[in-house]
Formats: structure tokens, sequence, C-alpha cells
């Protein structure tokens, strides 16, 4: 991923003046140790054992592409490519509407906005973590708190963790219920918009959803295009939920399967570290698409004012 | 690419907070024109958000055996908390104090490294800094996934599996740039006649860091502290990749092997260790939001 030429420019206009400093690398040691270490080193460890075939502990043989030729072939590759689609074109989309529908609302001087904002916030910080996955797993339990609210309106349904039609579902309504952080984004971009354009837009006799597709979307483009990589790349990398979920297994009949938790599988738990490292820059190179995709995209859609 | 999307966000959200407040008359007339509906709406949506919640609060309160008979009549009770805490054979005490230790830790860690690598980057002039901020930046979106396999190889041959090291060590490598970015922008707000005088006063770039600069950047410190702490807090994988032996488990590692022996058949414990699990992010949450608020909204951190 490279640097934009607009931001190479902003960065030597705000160079520090004063003569070279060798303190600088003295700074800089750590990061440097860790990108070096950590980060660089790897990678391309992980590239080259992508062409071999590793176990933990024995030495790595060359096989070529053989590794992702596997992919081809390899069924739950397939599921969880699959499955990890549709939970992130579904759900980040979805998302992103409660974020900006919610933040229109919360935007136009509501009273008490930084009690909404903490209390649809609150999700976004606990989402992640195990212990919501656990409480999801029993919301939607055979005896959980859905089937019975549904079972008050008459409507009988199931387990839906238990069935493989709907069990990436749930996973799908946690990731919308986290929709708090990129509302609070929203919010602070709706902010920017000037309440002049709007007036003037009123005066002239643009009514609600007219000056809303006129003028905030395009002022809020770039934030709406912020939003919608960041939700992308994140939502690409879920584990945990579908982990706890599932118990680990990706199951039932793969239907939660995500692809971190089948390259964790592959990697980690069969020790085919050679084919996880294959995964892994497949999921990179698929991730990196996306966000080009999106970048070319934006030149239609998002408006930067300069 | 990611470093101009970031920019552009920042330009955007980081005006200050209260300079847009809508005029008293504009407050009234919302008040008394759509208000009502409005909060309406708001407060049932918010309800709806936060139910789930509530539910796993209350059912840890209530005995296992009541908890599915719809014609008991519920009692509070703590037998939950009990039975939860030592139902493993390690107490869920030991997960909590192994989850802080390795939490204070990455604040340290992500503190001290990401703040000098910032200094570096924000207010000193050398040879290969554009390179190496233009590096810095790309690693922001790598996707751990491509490193994780040689990571775990490294600490293995090391022999560091089931030690806090492989969760610790890269805090203090800066290797969240995402906090480095946040300190760099931070930095460059603050007037470089400071860094003169200081110069003027006899400083060195070390002097300057730590007198100078270092007390300034307060807000910036609270916001990756407080995002370090949340972040491992939750954090999942990475234990879940180095850890082995019960006694060293993190908090969300407890629940999950809790979880898989016995928790599912007794879920009023398994709900009462996993509220006991959000507790220190919800205090986080009620005494640092707005830090919380202030640090997603400079730079969209989740």
């Amino acid at each position: 991923m490279s640097l934009s030429p607009t931001r190479m420019r902003r960065t030597a206009r705000t160079q520090p003046r004063g003569r070279p400093s060798r303190a600088a690398y003295v700074f800089l040691l750590p990061w440097f140790i860790g990108i070096i270490g950590i980060t660089a080193v790897p990678m391309i460890a992980s590239f080259y054992l992508s062409f071999t075939s590793y176990r933990l502990g024995g030495t790595p043989s060359w096989i070529g592409a053989a590794n992702y030729e596997r992919m081809i072939t390899d069924s739950s590759f397939h599921a969880a490519s699959l499955v990890t689609a549709r939970y992130v074109f579904i759900s980040v989309p979805l998302q992103l509407v409660f974020a900006l529908a919610i933040a229109l609302v919360l935007n136009r001087g509501v009273r008490g906005l930084p009690l909404y904002r903490s209390v649809y916030y609150l999700p976004s910080l606990l989402g992640g973590s195990v212990a919501v996955a656990v409480l999801w797993r029993q919301l939607f339990a055979t005896d959980g708190l859905v089937p019975e609210l549904a079972g008050r309106f008459g409507i009988q349904m199931g387990s839906w963790i238990s069935d493989p039609q709907h069990a990436l579902s749930t996973l799908m309504i946690l990731n919308v219920w986290t929709f708090g952080s990129p509302m609070v984004i929203f919010l602070a971009g709706l902010r920017q918009i000037p309440t002049e354009l709007l007036e003037a837009a009123a005066v002239d006799g643009a009514g609600r959803v007219r000056r809303f597709f006129s003028i905030t979307v395009p002022l809020l483009s770039p934030v709406i295009f912020f939003n919608l990589v960041l939700q992308l790349i994140g939502s690409f990398q879920a584990f945990t939920g579908a982990y706890i979920v599932s118990s680990g297994s990706g199951g039932p009949a793969n239907s939660t399967l995500f692809y971190t938790l089948y390259l964790f599988q592959a990697g980690f738990q069969k020790f085919e570290m050679g084919y996880a490292s294959a995964l892994a820059w497949v999921l990179f190179a698929v991730i990196g698409f996306f966000t080009a995709l999106n970048f070319v995209g934006a030149k239609y859609w998002v408006h930067y004012e300069s | 690419m990611r470093a101009e999307l970031e920019t552009d966000a920042v330009r955007t959200t980081t005006g200050p907070d209260r300079s847009r407040h809508p005029s008293l008359l504009r407050q009234a007339l919302g008040w008394a024109g759509s208000s009502g509906w409005k909060h309406l709406l708001l407060i049932g949506f918010g309800l709806i958000m936060i139910y789930p919640l509530v539910w796993m609060l209350t059912r840890s309160f209530i005995s296992n055996a009541d908890i599915f008979n719809p014609d008991a009549s519920p009692s509070f009770t703590l037998e939950n908390y009990l039975t939860g805490w030592g139902s493993l054979r390690v107490t869920f005490g030991r997960f909590m104090l192994n989850s802080m230790v390795v939490a204070l830790a990455c604040i340290a860690g992500n503190l001290i490294s990401c703040t000098l690598a910032a200094y570096a980057f924000a207010r000193l002039q050398f040879r290969l800094r554009g390179p190496l901020f233009g590096l810095m930046m790309s690693t922001i979106m790598l996707p751990f996934h491509v490193t994780i396999v040689p990571q775990y190889i490294i600490f293995h041959q090391l022999g560091l599996i089931d030690t806090y090291v492989p969760l610790i060590l890269p805090k203090f490598l800066a290797v969240e740039a995402f906090f480095v970015f946040l300190m760099v922008q931070f930095m460059r707000g603050l007037p470089t006649t400071l860094d003169d005088a200081a110069a003027i006063d006899g400083c060195g770039p070390f002097r300057t860091f730590w007198s100078v600069i270092l007390p300034l950047c307060m807000p910036a410190i609270g916001v990756t502290a407080v995002f370090t702490f949340i972040w491992t807090w939750n954090d999942f994988f990475t234990p879940l990749l180095y850890l082995n032996s019960p006694d060293m488990y993190t908090v969300p590692m407890g629940l999950s092997a809790f979880q898989d022996s016995t928790g599912l058949r007794n879920y009023g414990a398994l709900f009462a260790m996993s509220v006991l699990s959000l507790v220190p992010v919800f205090f986080v949450f009620l005494f640092a939001q707005r830090t919380l608020v202030q640090g997603i909204a400079t730079t969209g951190l989740k």
C-alpha cells in the first residue's frame, strides 16, 4: 500500500525545521526492531512458507504453488470464503446504514445527545469480547431470549445457533449491533457540514430528501468512505464470535466457518503451517483488492473539498 | 493510501466540540416540533440495544434451576457467582489477575514505544523521515494474519510459548502503528516554538521530549491507554494462540474454557462470569467516555 502524492506533499510541508538529528534514530529504535522482527521478517517468511509444506518442528519442503492449487478443490476453503463474503457484504452495509440513520437523527440538536451517544456506543466496546459472544449464543439458543420473544408473538422458532440456515445471521446481527463506533464518526462528520448550506438550500425550496442527497451525502462522503473501508477490513478478519458460538468448529455444517477461523484450524490445530500461510496471503490479497476497489470507486462518489 | 484517508477523516472531525451547538431558538423549535416522537424512538431503540445485556445481568442473579422454569418466582441469589468463580481448576480471580497484568504491561509498552516513535516522526528532522513514515503508515492496515505463522514459529523456537512475552513484547516495539499515527497527529498540533524555546534553554531532544512535549500529550496518551486496555482485555485470538496452561489463561480464555467444559449446562454461572469479565471495560466506559468519543472521532478506532 503506497502513500498518495497529496499525503507526501502534506508531510513535506510540516517537516520540522532545524538540522538533521541523529537522536531521531534512538527514538525510533523500538519501532525499528518491531518493524523488522515482528512485521517484515515474518511477512517474508510467511510468503516463503506459503510455497512449502511445513509442520512445526520439521523443515519446510518446497512444493511450489501446491498450497494455492489445493484451495481450488478444498471444500472447507470454499465454505469459509462464502461464509465470510456473506458476512462482510451483508452485515457491513446494514451496520453503516444504521449508524448513519441514527447519527442523522441525533445530529439535529437532540437534547441528551451525550447520553444517547454513549448508550448506542457501548455495544461497540463490548461486541468483540468473549462474554458477548457467550451471551449471543444463549440469546438465540432454543430457550433463549429471542425465541421466547418470538413465541409471544406466535412465531415458533428453534435454536438459530444449531441451524445451519440461521447460525450466520446471528453473527451478522452481532456485527450490526456494534454500529456505535461508525455512528460516532458520522456524528463528528455531520457536525462539520455548514448549516448555512442546508438553510440556503431550504430557502431555495429544497425538501428534506433533496437536501440530504444533494448536500449532506456529498459533504459527508469522505467520512462514509472512511467508515466503509475501516469496517470492511475489520469484518473480513472477524474471529471471536464465530469461534465461541461454534466452540471453535465453525459449525453447524461449516455455516459459521469464518475465514480466519479456518486459517486458525489449519495452522494451529492441524499445524499445516505452509497451507495456513497461503490462506493468510489470499486473505491479504482479497482485503487489498477490495480496499483498492473502494479507492478506485471513490473517485466517482467521494467528494473532497479542496 | 491509508494516510490520505486518515487525514481527511481527521480534517473533517477535529473541529472543537462545542462550537456548533445550535442556537437556543433552534433548540426550542426543535423541541416543540418533532422531538417528542424522536425521543420516544431513540429511547425505544436504545432499550432494544441494551436489553440483551440487561437480560444477561438479571439471569446471572437468578438460580440456574429457576431460569428456565416459567412457573418459578425467581429470587435474587449470588449462587451463580459462587459456583462460577471456582468451577474450573483455576479460579476466575486468577484469570482476572492475569488479564490485568497483561493489560497493564501492554499499556506501558504502547505508551513508551509509540510516544518515542511519534516524537521522532513529528518533531525531529532526519534523512529517511519521509520513507520511514510511509512505511509506518502502511503497516496500519496490514492484516496481522500474514505474520502470525512465522511469529508463532519464532516464539516457539525461543521457548516462549505459554508465557506472556508474545502478548506483551510487540507492544514495546510499537507494532500498533495506529497509536503512533495518533500521537504524531497530536504532536504536530503543538507549536514548534516550544521546541525552539527548549533548545535555547539548552535542552537536547531527550529533555525536550520528556519535559516539554510529553506533558502536553496527555489527551493522546489517555486515548492510547484506554483503547489498549479495552483491546487487550477483550483480545481472544492472541492468548488462544500462545497460552496453553489454565494458570496462565486470561479472562476471555477462561470464559471460553468454562463454556466448553460445563458452561452450557450451567449458564447461570456462565452468565455470572461473563458479567464479571465485562465489569472492568464497563468502568472504563463510564469514566473515560470523553476520551473514548474523542479517540474514535479523530481516528476511527473501534
